[in-house]
């Protein structure tokens, strides 16, 4: 990737080279790090009608596909509607899945389609590993979409995975996951956005494990897609491939339930919050117009990171990372290679970190102890979107 | 096999065209490009380059494209790699005669 490349990236572009959107902030399961706080359906949710709209909007603005999140997407009664619309517009689509949904019947029509491409999500290359972040069977679930998937004979469907402190260790065995059921890894960095802000102490990778990552990445190459999320692990030697800048707001963000606009998945946060599709301009005039994106945008100093001899890799890491933190965004990546960002970390004053909002975990129960039997959900609403 | 091909695998004096599945989303620096089969993503980084690239399937050659486009001989060999990783990553295609 050149240096104009790059700095034309940072000066936004008319459109987002793709973004994500969350359908719905319904979900069936209740991951601890889950970065949209997602549990309960939000009743402000798009109507199926505005949906369609929005993805008219990424037709004319060619946007070539979306990354679907949520929550969990298809639990919406009209997600495979919404995937055919978009699909027919144009459109691409790349959902991200627990698995739940994902029939042999549902299967056989995916390996059928060019323009939908699904992602599984496990976060353990074992039941133990995965289920202690997923809860229990998620795996099983996973796994299970997986065989679906492979039998239907689509090819190159993704299982993604975040990386934490207790699954870097798994890297060849995710590998072998991947190459058992003729799909592709994909592994992402772990933010402390959402409800990963309460767990990201006890998740994120040790420095070590850092530099096993990088080592792995690099003896891996291409093989492996990583969303580009490592960028913050250049620093160790030569730059990953892909981009390696925060795409935020610049040519990326973040489409959430209800609309409003952020400038990226891992960014849930009024700080970060552009518009809302429903305005007069729509996601166009948000995406062109707003204040917070001409900023993100702008100049960006890099604060005292500029002096350091990686800063061209790493370009100051990831802000939201920093945000959800407490660190300063012009200062270093909480998880900088170079132990930079741990004097930071240590003069945050205990409780002063931003909290991650809006939340639509279910309250009925705990994200973080596991679920005592016979526990009753405190309102109706509390219960799994699926029952 | 001219000694141009050799060095970068792609033949000039081949007749191409934009893959089918492949979308052209001009920019000011040049292009986005995607390509829906293979669900891969990449970069026209000039737009003299995009304009070479959309006279590719009208060209008989991709060296006429080239020239058309205003490529300069000095330039032609930058080009040609560029042509080649498109080529290497299916975003544009040999045409077959018709």
């Amino acid at each position: 990737m050149t240096a104009t490349l790059l700095d034309e990236f940072e000066l936004g572009l008319d459109a987002p080279i793709c973004l994500t959107w969350e359908l719905t902030y319904a979900c069936n399961l209740a991951c601890t790090h889950c970065l949209s706080s997602s549990g309960r359906r939000d009743p402000r949710e798009l109507t199926t009608e505005e949906c369609k709209s929005l993805i008219d909007e990424f037709e004319r603005m060619q946007i070539f596909y979306v990354n679907i999140g949520g929550g969990e997407p298809t639990v919406r009664s009209d997600f495979w509607e919404l995937v055919d619309y978009a699909t027919a517009h144009h459109v691409g689509v790349k959902f991200s899945t627990n698995g739940v949904k994902i029939t042999p019947e549902i299967a056989t029509r995916l390996a059928a389609s060019d323009y939908v491409d699904v992602q599984i999500s496990i976060d353990g290359a074992t039941a133990e590993v995965n289920d202690a972040v997923r809860g229990p069977g998620s795996f099983a679930t996973a796994i299970r979409a997986m065989e679906h998937l492979a039998a239907a004979g689509m090819k190159n469907f993704k299982i993604s995975v975040v990386m934490t402190r207790h699954n870097i260790g798994q890297l060849d065995a995710f590998k072998a996951i991947a190459d058992r059921y003729d799909a592709q890894l994909r592994i992402t960095r772990l933010r402390p956005a959402g409800r990963g802000a309460s767990v990201w102490n006890e998740l994120h990778p040790l420095p070590e494990q850092q530099r096993a990552l990088y080592d792995w990445l690099v003896g891996n190459g291409e093989k492996v897609l990583t969303g580009d999320s490592f960028f913050h692990l250049g620093a160790y030697g030569d730059a990953l491939p892909g981009l390696n800048l925060c795409g935020a707001g610049r040519v990326v963000c973040l489409v959430d339930p209800v609309g409003d606009v952020y400038a990226c998945p891992f960014a849930i946060h009024e700080q970060f919050l552009a518009g809302n599709i429903r305005g007069s301009g729509g996601f166009t005039t948000v995406w062109r117009d707003s204040e917070l994106f001409a900023e993100l945008r702008s100049p960006q100093t890099g604060g005292a990171c500029t002096k350091c001899s990686s800063y061209d890799v790493c370009r100051g890491g990831c802000m939201a990372a920093k945000f959800f933190t407490g660190l300063p965004l012009d200062g270093p990546d909480p998880e900088c290679v170079k132990g930079h960002g741990e004097p930071f970390l240590a003069s945050v004053a205990a409780g002063s970190t931003p909290v991650p909002s809006p939340d639509h975990s279910r309250t009925g129960r705990s994200n973080l102890v596991p679920i005592t039997i016979g526990r009753r959900p405190d309102r109706a609403c509390d219960t799994s979107p699926l029952a | 096999m001219s000694p141009e091909r050799e060095a970068s695998g792609f033949d000039l004096d081949g007749a191409w065209e934009i893959h089918p599945s492949v979308a052209v989303r001009p920019e000011r620096f040049g292009a986005l490009l995607y390509h829906f089969g293979t669900r891969r993503l990449s970069f026209l980084k000039t737009p003299m380059l995009l304009d070479a690239v959309q006279r590719l399937s009208s060209s008989a050659t991709a060296r006429a494209a080239l020239s058309d486009s205003g490529v300069t001989p000095a330039e032609t060999p930058t080009y040609q790699r560029a042509l080649a990783g498109l080529a290497a990553t299916d975003m544009i295609r040999e045409r077959t005669a018709s």
